[in-house]
C-alpha cells in the first residue's frame, strides 16, 4: 500500500515538470513500460497474500486509472499549446491584396432592353426582331410613307445601293410589317433593336436603339394605348405616379398620332421623373393607320390597334443619369465599368427591376 | 415655321397672352420648338460703311478694311470677301459678338500679322440665307450707319415645328384657324378692298398639254408703272423676324404673302419676258441661272416656266435671274400657280434645291388659293409701289372641288375609346373649315381644299381628338396575361451569352454595325464586302463582316488610354450579303495583356490560348451545351495565329461550327500598331447552336450515384510529337464510358529521356463501377485495355 502512495506522489511530482510530448512519453514508459512501476506492481500481484489481494488489486487499478487520465490530460495540454504556438507562427497579413480579377459588366443599353422586356412580358407582349438591312418598301412605303412623302426627309437614311432600294432601317417599325405579313392577328409584340440614321452630332449617333411596340386585336383603342404606356412608364422608372401628356403629332403610319411627354423636375442637379412642371418628350405613338393594315392584308374593319416607338438609349440616359449619348458607343473601359451592370443583376419582376 | 405673336393676332381675335398661346399651340399638335428673343447678341450687329479696302500686305486673298460706324472713328477689319470695297454698306460684328451660324465668339485677333477688330458678315454667317460668297451688300442710306441691323427686338419669335401633314399651317393664317378651332379665340375675316383692274393681262400664258404636266393652274396679274422701293418698316420688320433679308417692296410682299397665307408667289420683271409665258416640261440639257446665282442643268420632264428665249424658272421652286426684279423695275408679272407636290419634290431632290416655296408646294398648298394670294399681293404692291393692275388671268383649272368623306360618329368611339357628341363634331369640324351635310349618325363631311392631308374618315377622327384633347381619353389598365413566351430560343441565347461573358470578366461593348473597310478586310473570311452608298465618313464605309472589325478599334482606343489588361465582348449582327436577312448574330470577345500584373502573390503571365479556350468552353456550357459534346480541333481562319487557334464543333469535326478561338494573327496586331500585342479572340456563332428538341427537365436521364469506391490510375505515354492530346484522351474515354469516368492530361513534355520526334503525355484516369468495388485484377485488366487501345490506334508506348 505504501508503495502505491509513493508511486502516486512520485508520479504527480514528475508530471508537473513535463514540458514536451517526448518527456511525457518517457514518464509513461517509466510507469507503464515493460518494467514500469505500475507494470511491476501488477506483476507482483500474485505474490500478495490471497486475503489482501483483492483489495490491493482494486487500489492498484484505481492508481493506474488516475495516472492514465493524468497522462491523457497532460497530452491534451501539451498538444493544445503546441498548436497554439504553431498558429502564432502562421499568422499572415490578410490586408494584402487578393489575386487580381476582372469585373465583367453588361452594357446599360442591354440592361435596359432586359428591363423593358421584363415589363412588357408581364402584360403579354413577346419580343420580335427583324434584319438591320431593310427594303425601302418595308422601311417606308408599307408604312404609308411613299417616295414622294416629305416625311422621308425626317429620316437621314443610309443606303446600300445607289437606286435606294436597300437601306439600313431608320426605325424598328419595319418589323411591324414583317410580323404582320408572316403571321395572323392578334399581334402583341415589342421590338428592340439597332437603328441607323446618317446623322452624327452631340445628341445624335449614326446608330442608336429603338423599341417598337405593336398591339393589334379586335377593339383595341387609344384607351388601351394610354393604359399600356402609363403602366410601362411607371414600371420602368419605378415610380408610383407619372404625369403624362399626350400631344398630337404626325407619323405617316399611325392615325391619330401622338407624342408622349412625361413630367419631371431637377432636384440637386439630378432629374426626378414623374412629377414637376417640366415636360420631357419620351416617345411617339398612335393607332396603326388603316392603310398600313391594308398593306399587310389585314382588314382594318376587323382588326385595329396601336403602335409606339421610343429611344432605348435615351430611356437609359434618363433612368441612370447618363448625360452624353455618344459615350454609349465610345466603349471606354472606365465608363463601362462605371455605368455597366453586374451580370447577376438580371432584371426580374419578383426581385425588382434594378438594384 | 416662324411666327410672332403680333402677326398671329392679325388673324386671330384672342385675349390670350403669348405664354398661353404657346401652350395651346403645343397641345393641338403645333409643337413650339423654341422661342427666340431678338435681343442682346443680335443687337450688336451694326450697319457699317467701308471707307477703304486695301490688299493685305501678307496675304493675296485678304483685304484690310477701314470700317466706320459713325463716319469718324475707324475700325480696322481684315476681310477675305472679294466684294469688300470702298463705299460698301455692310454688317459689322464687333469683338464679343457671337456669329449665329457657327456660334463662334469673336475676339480681337491678329490675322497674318495685322490686327483685326471684329468681322464683316456674309448672309450665311447671320443665317439670313445660304449665300456664303462675299459679305452682305446693304442698300441702306448713309444715315443708317451705326444702327443695329436687326430691329423689332422687343418681340419674341416663336418657332413652331410643323409636321409634314400640316402644310396648311405653313402660313400664319392657318395657325390662327387651328387655334380658333380649338376654342382659342376667333378667326378674323379677311377684309377685301375692291381692286381697280381696268385692263386685261397682256402677256399670253399657256400650259403645254404634255402627259406629265405637273402645273395644274397658272394665275397671273400684270402691274404696270410701279415704283419699286425699299419696304416700309412694318413689312421689313416682319421679313427680318422671319429670318429673311429685306430686298425690295415687290420681293418682300411676295414673301410676306407666302408666310401669311401659305401662298407662294413669284414676281417677274415683265419687260424681260420674251413675248409669252409657256409652262412646259424641260428637255435634257436645258439650263438657267437661278436666283441663288447657281446655274442648273435640267433633265427631261421638269416643270419649267419659260418664254420664247428659254427657261425663266423652275415652277414652284425657284425663279431665274433673267427676269428678276430690281429697284428699277417698272412693270411686273405676278405669278400665283399650283404645282403637284410629287413633281416639286422630285425635281428639287435631283437638283438639290431647298426654298421656302418648294417646302410648301411639296407638302401641298391650297390649290384654290391662287386668287386670294394675287388679291393680297396686288393690293399691297399698288399701295406701296403705285402702278395699276390688270385683271387676273388664270390658265388651267383654278377651281378644285372639295372632297367629301363619310364619317360614322360611332367609329370615333371604336378607335379612341370615348364618345363624342354630334354637337361637338359639328363644332370642331366646321371651325376647321369643313362643311357637314346630313344630320344623322353618318355624316357627309366636305373637306376644305387647304387640308390636303385629310382623305379618309380616320383623318377626321384624328382631327376630332386632336382638338377635343388627348387628355380626355380614359386609360384602360393592361391585363396581366401571358399567352406566348416572351423570348424565343435564339433570343434566349443572345441574352444568356451576354451574361455568360460578363460573368467571365468581360465588359460588354456596343459598336457600330458599319466599320472601316481597311480593318474589316483583315477579319473577313471570303464574304463579299458590303459598301454603304452614303457613309457618314470614309472610315465607316462598309457593313462589318466580323464582330472584331469594330471591337478591335475600341480595344486599341482603350489600350491607348493606358489600359492594357482588357476583356471586351459584343453580341451583335455581322453581315454576309446586302439583302435583308443576310446577317447573323455573333458573340465576339477580345482579351489582351497579362494575368496577375503586379501581383505579390504570383508571377504575372501573358493571357494565353488556354484562357480564351476556357472562356469559349465555359460560355458554350452556359449556353446549354454538354461539355462532352464540344469537339475541339485546330481548324482556324486567317485572322488568327495559325498555330495558336482552333474551333469548337458540336460532337465531331463535321458537326455544326460553334466557335473559333485563339491568338490574333501577328500581322493584324502589327498593322493596327497595338501597344500591348498579346491579343486573343473568340467568336461564337449562335445560329449554329441547335435548339434542343425538348426541355432539359424532360431530356435529362435519371441519375444513379455509385456506392462503390472510385480508383485512379496514371499513365505516361510516349507518343508522336504532333499527335493531338485531345484525340488521345478521346481514345481512352471511348474504351468503356460505363467505367472510365474521367480522363485528364496532367503533364506534357519533350526532351530529356524522350526520343527525338516524340513527347511524353501523362494522363490520369478515374475508374469506377456502378455495381461493384473493382479489384486489383479488374483494374489491371482495364489498364491493359487502355494501353493496348492507345498503342494500336496511335503507336504510343507506355513509359516505364
Amino acid at each position: 500500500m505504501i508503495d502505491l502512495d509513493n508511486i502516486n506522489s512520485s508520479f504527480e511530482q514528475k508530471i508537473k515538470s513535463v514540458k514536451s510530448k517526448e518527456e511525457l512519453q518517457i514518464l509513461k514508459t517509466e510507469f507503464f513500460g515493460k518494467s514500469g512501476e505500475i507494470t511491476n506492481q501488477f506483476k507482483s500481484l500474485t505474490s500478495v497474500e490471497a486475503n489482501k489481494r483483492k483489495e490491493f488489486a482494486s487500489s492498484l487499478n484505481k492508481t493506474k486509472d488516475s495516472l492514465t487520465s493524468q497522462l491523457e490530460k497532460k497530452l491534451l495540454e501539451l498538444e493544445t499549446s503546441e498548436v497554439n504556438a504553431k498558429l502564432k507562427d502562421e499568422k499572415l497579413d490578410v490586408t494584402l491584396p487578393v489575386r487580381s480579377f476582372q469585373n465583367g459588366k453588361i452594357h446599360p443599353v442591354s440592361q435596359v432592353i432586359d428591363e423593358i422586356s421584363s415589363i412588357f412580358s408581364e402584360i403579354g407582349f413577346s419580343v420580335a426582331e427583324g434584319p438591320d438591312v431593310e427594303t425601302e418598301y418595308n422601311n417606308f412605303t408599307a408604312l404609308n410613307t411613299p417616295e414622294e412623302h416629305p416625311a422621308r426627309d425626317m429620316h437621314d437614311t443610309f443606303y446600300l445601293e445607289e437606286n435606294k432600294t436597300i437601306l439600313l432601317r431608320t426605325h424598328t417599325s419595319p418589323v411591324q410589317i414583317r410580323t404582320m405579313l408572316n403571321k395572323k392577328p392578334p399581334f402583341k409584340i415589342i421590338v428592340p433593336g439597332r437603328t441607323y440614321r446618317c446623322d452624327s452630332d452631340q445628341t445624335h449617333a449614326p446608330m442608336f436603339h429603338q423599341l417598337e411596340g405593336l398591339h393589334i386585336d379586335k377593339n383595341i383603342t387609344m384607351s388601351h394605348l394610354k393604359g399600356c404606356l402609363d403602366y410601362f412608364i411607371k414600371e420602368f422608372f419605378e415610380v408610383k405616379n407619372v404625369k403624362m401628356r399626350f400631344r398630337p403629332s404626325h407619323f405617316p403610319f399611325t392615325e391619330p398620332s401622338a407624342e408622349v411627354d412625361i413630367g419631371y423636375r431637377i432636384e440637386n442637379g439630378k432629374i426626378v421623373i414623374g412629377e414637376g412642371d417640366k415636360w420631357l418628350e419620351i416617345l411617339g405613338c398612335g393607332m396603326v393607320h388603316p392603310d398600313v393594315l391594308r398593306n399587310v392584308k389585314i382588314d382594318p374593319d376587323k382588326y385595329q390597334g396601336f403602335a409606339f416607338g421610343m429611344g432605348i438609349d435615351r430611356l437609359a440616359m434618363l433612368k441612370y443619369g447618363i448625360n452624353d449619348l455618344r459615350a454609349f458607343f465610345e466603349n471606354d473601359y472606365r465608363w463601362l465599368s462605371h455605368f455597366g451592370f453586374d451580370p447577376l443583376d438580371v432584371p426580374t419582376n419578383y426581385r425588382g427591376l434594378s438594384k | 415655321m416662324i411666327i410672332t405673336h403680333s402677326w398671329l393676332k392679325e388673324h386671330l381675335n384672342s385675349k390670350a397672352n403669348e405664354a398661353k398661346t404657346i401652350e395651346q399651340l403645343t397641345s393641338i399638335g403645333l409643337e413650339v420648338e423654341g422661342i427666340k428673343e431678338n435681343k442682346g447678341e443680335l443687337d450688336e450687329f451694326k450697319i457699317a460703311k467701308i471707307l477703304k479696302a486695301e490688299k493685305h500686305p501678307n496675304a493675296d486673298k485678304l483685304k484690310v478694311c477701314d470700317v466706320t460706324l459713325d463716319g469718324k472713328k475707324i475700325i480696322k477689319v481684315v476681310c477675305g470677301a472679294p466684294n469688300a470695297r470702298e463705299g460698301l454698306l455692310t454688317i459689322y460684328a464687333p469683338p464679343g459678338a457671337t456669329i449665329p451660324k457657327s456660334n463662334f465668339k469673336l475676339k480681337v485677333a491678329k490675322i497674318r500679322g495685322i490686327e483685326s477688330s471684329g468681322m464683316l458678315c456674309s448672309e450665311s454667317e447671320l443665317n439670313l440665307s445660304t449665300k456664303s460668297e462675299g459679305i452682305i451688300e446693304l442698300k441702306n442710306k448713309d444715315n443708317e450707319i451705326g444702327k443695329s441691323y436687326f430691329k423689332n427686338k422687343a418681340e419674341k419669335v416663336i418657332d413652331i415645328s410643323i409636321t409634314p401633314n400640316r402644310a396648311d399651317c405653313l402660313g400664319v393664317r392657318g395657325i390662327a384657324r387651328d387655334l380658333a378651332a380649338s376654342g382659342f379665340g376667333s378667326l378674323i375675316k379677311i377684309k377685301k378692298k375692291p381692286l381697280k383692274q381696268n385692263f386685261t393681262q397682256p402677256i399670253k400664258v399657256s400650259i403645254s398639254k404634255s402627259k406629265n404636266q405637273d402645273c395644274l393652274a397658272f394665275g397671273s396679274c400684270y402691274i404696270k408703272n410701279i415704283t419699286n422701293k425699299e419696304s416700309p418698316s412694318w413689312l421689313k420688320d416682319k421679313i427680318i423676324a422671319l429670318g429673311l433679308k429685306p430686298i425690295s417692296a415687290v420681293v418682300d410682299i411676295t414673301n410676306y404673302v407666302m408666310f401669311d397665307l401659305n401662298r407662294p408667289l413669284h414676281a417677274y420683271n415683265a419687260d424681260k419676258i420674251n413675248k409669252e409665258i409657256v409652262v412646259r416640261n424641260s428637255k435634257l440639257g436645258e439650263n438657267f441661272e437661278a436666283l441663288d446665282n447657281k446655274n442648273y442643268k435640267l433633265q427631261d420632264d421638269m416643270c419649267v416656266i419659260s418664254d420664247k428665249s428659254g427657261v425663266l424658272g423652275l415652277g414652284g421652286i425657284i425663279g431665274g435671274t433673267s427676269t428678276s426684279t430690281g429697284l428699277d423695275t417698272k412693270n411686273i408679272l405676278l405669278e400665283s400657280a399650283y404645282f403637284l407636290p410629287a413633281s416639286i419634290r422630285k425635281t428639287s431632290k435631283v437638283l438639290n434645291i431647298n426654298t421656302d416655296a418648294k417646302y410648301r408646294f411639296e407638302r401641298g398648298i391650297d390649290p384654290n388659293s391662287i386668287k386670294e394670294g394675287l388679291e393680297l399681293a396686288v393690293a399691297l404692291i399698288v399701295k406701296i409701289c403705285g402702278g395699276s393692275a390688270s385683271k387676273f388671268s388664270i390658265t388651267g383649272s383654278a377651281d378644285q372641288k372639295n372632297k367629301t368623306i363619310t364619317l360614322d360618329i360611332e367609329k370615333f368611339k371604336k378607335v379612341v375609346g370615348i364618345t363624342i357628341s354630334r354637337l361637338e363634331v359639328n363644332k370642331i369640324l366646321t371651325s376647321l373649315g369643313c362643311k357637314i351635310k346630313n344630320s344623322k349618325k353618318i355624316l357627309k363631311v366636305e373637306i376644305p381644299t387647304w387640308r390636303t392631308d385629310i382623305s379618309q374618315d380616320i383623318d377626321l377622327i384624328e382631327e376630332l381628338i386632336r382638338i377635343k384633347g388627348f387628355d380626355k381619353i380614359e386609360l384602360i389598365e393592361p391585363k396581366k396575361k401571358r399567352i406566348k413566351d416572351t423570348l424565343n430560343f435564339s433570343q434566349k441565347l443572345f441574352h444568356l451569352s451576354q451574361r455568360a461573358l460578363a460573368s467571365k470578366g468581360y465588359l460588354e461593348a456596343i459598336t457600330w454595325s458599319f466599320t472601316d473597310s481597311k480593318i474589316d478586310k483583315q477579319f473577313a473570311k471570303g464574304e463579299t464586302e458590303i459598301k454603304i452608298f452614303n457613309p457618314i465618313s470614309s472610315d465607316l464605309d462598309v457593313l462589318r463582316r466580323s464582330v472584331f472589325s469594330n471591337l478591335i478599334i475600341y480595344l486599341k482606343k482603350n489600350q491607348d488610354r493606358g489600359y492594357e489588361d482588357l476583356s471586351f465582348f459584343e453580341v451583335g449582327p455581322v453581315f454576309f450579303g446586302k439583302n435583308p436577312g443576310e446577317q447573323q448574330i455573333v458573340v465576339g470577345g477580345l482579351r489582351s495583356g497579362l494575368v496577375s500584373r503586379k501581383s505579390w502573390l504570383e508571377k504575372s503571365r501573358n493571357v494565353d490560348v488556354f484562357d480564351i479556350k476556357s472562356d469559349v468552353i465555359r460560355t458554350l456550357i452556359d449556353l446549354g451545351l454538354e461539355e462532352s459534346d464540344l469537339f475541339v480541333s485546330d481548324n482556324t481562319k486567317n485572322c488568327y495565329h495559325p498555330g495558336r487557334s482552333g474551333s469548337v464543333n458540336l460532337k465531331s469535326e463535321k458537326g455544326p461550327h460553334l466557335a473559333y478561338f485563339g491568338e490574333l494573327h501577328p500581322a493584324i496586331i502589327k498593322n493596327l500598331d497595338f501597344k500591348e500585342k498579346n491579343i486573343f479572340g473568340l467568336e461564337i456563332f449562335l445560329k449554329n447552336i441547335p435548339k434542343p428538341k425538348e426541355k432539359a427537365r424532360v431530356s435529362k436521364k435519371n441519375y444513379i450515384t455509385s456506392d462503390f469506391q472510385k480508383s485512379e490510375r496514371d499513365f505516361a505515354f510516349v507518343i508522336d510529337k504532333f499527335f493531338k492530346v485531345g484525340e488521345l484522351e478521346n481514345i481512352i474515354k471511348t474504351i468503356d464510358d460505363n467505367i472510365i469516368k474521367k480522363v485528364i492530361t496532367f503533364d506534357v513534355f519533350e526532351g530529356q529521356n524522350i526520343p527525338e520526334g516524340k513527347k511524353s503525355v501523362a494522363i490520369n484516369v478515374v475508374i469506377q463501377s456502378q455495381d461493384k468495388t473493382l479489384t486489383e485484377s479488374d483494374l489491371d485488366l482495364i489498364s491493359q485495355k487502355i494501353i493496348k487501345a492507345v498503342r494500336e490506334k496511335t503507336g504510343a508506348t507506355i513509359r516505364s
